[in-house]
């Protein structure tokens, strides 16, 4: 019984570390783990299951990131993951590690702000451009490449850089 | 061939995840029929985001129809084997896109109700319609934005602009008092606290509306006759143009996959 609970916590160590180094196929400088998606790993009768979090409603990343973990796994030598989403509480570039935030920018995507308050979203924003952080910037559009994304410009440099949006 | 539609068994709860889930693919549906033809490219990845958010949004409240359900129904059995009389939207929602004003206009007027909507979601009884409301509240708050943004831009614009925004809020005004009525169906789950009633929030609706579209000098009709019967099946004409484009694959190939 003890070494069924000791087991249990090694495999899902493992299976934690594994998963945890699967990157979003649209930013790919960014673990599932920095991003706040990955958010537990559990074992059930022997049986490792990982759950993960959708950004947006829509995010179509989300099966291929469900594919990709359960690759990760099977090459740990864990065998027959499964993948499960879960919709509460809710994603929120909170989330968002530190380290995350830096990869971000150094990537150049200005990363979200602190805060996803209603007011954070709705107020006056003010985005610092990730090449070469003037705060004179401009949005250009509220929606980028991606969901998670908008497009602003640095008017000081006049480079045109993709914004992580507050969630 | 002919393919068969599904049978539902429209229960209270299933009845009304289903008239949601309507919602968000009838109109994620016309948004992305702009793929490729908006005015500019920003307008382009903007209009099809959007329609990828309703239909997430659509995919989790089918889902979960199919769960209370019980049967052997799934969400691509509900988006592709039903027909019009079935379909349970708003009919604002199936109203063709038009002109860029008309759908920006249809959008504003859905995603600001939306917003309160599912705001007021967040506290529904039924964790699962609140979980699904937690995290597409934060999704219609763009939508609101987004789109008054462009109201006011449309509305005090230029002369051509004003006219078709105008026209576009007096074609749709007769199509907003849907959202707001409630049927004996869904009286029964809004006393027990798993669904919203929409009649409070009509005043704060009525508000934002009025405040971004005098920002547009724009003006809202005095005619408050409204048309209703998308949520029991009675639809306008369009719908079933929409429903043979979203359904020829499925219709054409029955169970084919890739």
């Amino acid at each position: 019984m003890v070494a069924a609970v000791i087991n249990d916590t090694d495999l899902r160590r493992r299976a934690w570390e594994a998963a945890s180094q699967v990157v979003d196929p649209e930013i790919p400088v960014l673990t599932i783990a920095d991003l706040g998606v990955l958010r537990e790993v559990e074992v059930h009768d022997g049986r490792v299951e990982v759950a993960i979090t959708p950004t947006y409603s829509g995010c179509p990343a989300m099966n291929m990131i469900a594919l990709e973990i359960e690759l990760a796994l099977e090459r740990a030598g864990i065998a027959r993951p499964k993948v499960r989403t879960v919709l509460s509480p809710a994603w929120t570039t909170d989330w968002m590690s530190e380290d995350g935030r830096n990869k971000l920018r150094a990537y150049g995507i200005a990363p979200p702000q602190a805060s996803n308050s209603r007011r954070a979203l709705f107020g006056e924003q003010q985005v610092a451009c990730p090449q070469c952080g003037s705060q004179n910037t401009e949005l250009l559009s509220e929606f980028g490449s991606t969901s998670c994304k908008a497009l602003w410009r640095c008017k000081a440099c006049r480079e045109p850089f993709d914004y992580f949006k507050c969630h | 061939m002919i393919v068969a539609n599904i049978a539902v068994s429209e229960t209270p709860l299933v009845l009304y995840t289903l008239r949601r889930a309507d919602d968000a693919l009838v109109l994620g549906h016309r948004l992305s029929e702009w793929c490729g033809h908006a005015p500019m490219m920003e307008e382009d990845m903007a209009l099809a985001n959007m329609g990828l958010d309703l239909l997430g949004q659509a995919r989790e409240l089918y889902s979960y129809a199919a769960k209370v359900e019980g049967r052997d129904n799934d969400e691509d059995k509900f988006a592709y084997l039903r027909d019009v009389r079935q379909y349970r939207n708003l009919l604002l929602l199936e109203q063709p896109n038009g002109d860029f004003a008309r759908t920006m206009v249809r959008q504003f007027f859905y995603a600001t109700f939306a917003d309160l909507y599912w705001r007021a979601m967040m506290r529904s009884t039924d964790a699962t319609l609140a979980a699904i409301a937690a995290k597409s509240e934060k999704e219609s708050a763009y939508h609101v934005r987004h789109t008054s943004e462009w109201i006011v831009r449309l509305g005090d614009g230029t002369e051509e602009s004003h006219a078709r925004a105008q026209a576009a809020i007096d074609e749709l005004w007769a199509f907003t008092g849907e959202m707001f009525a409630v049927d004996d169906s869904e009286r029964g789950l809004i006393d027990a606290g798993i669904a919203i009633d929409p009649a409070p929030l009509r005043s704060q609706w009525l508000k934002t509306i009025t405040g971004v579209v005098s920002e547009a000098t724009l003006a809202l009709p005095k005619n408050d006759w409204m048309q209703q019967g998308g949520r029991s099946g009675r639809h306008s004409e369009h719908l079933g143009h929409l429903l043979s484009e979203l359904q020829s694959m499925p219709r054409t190939f029955p169970g084919a996959t890739w």
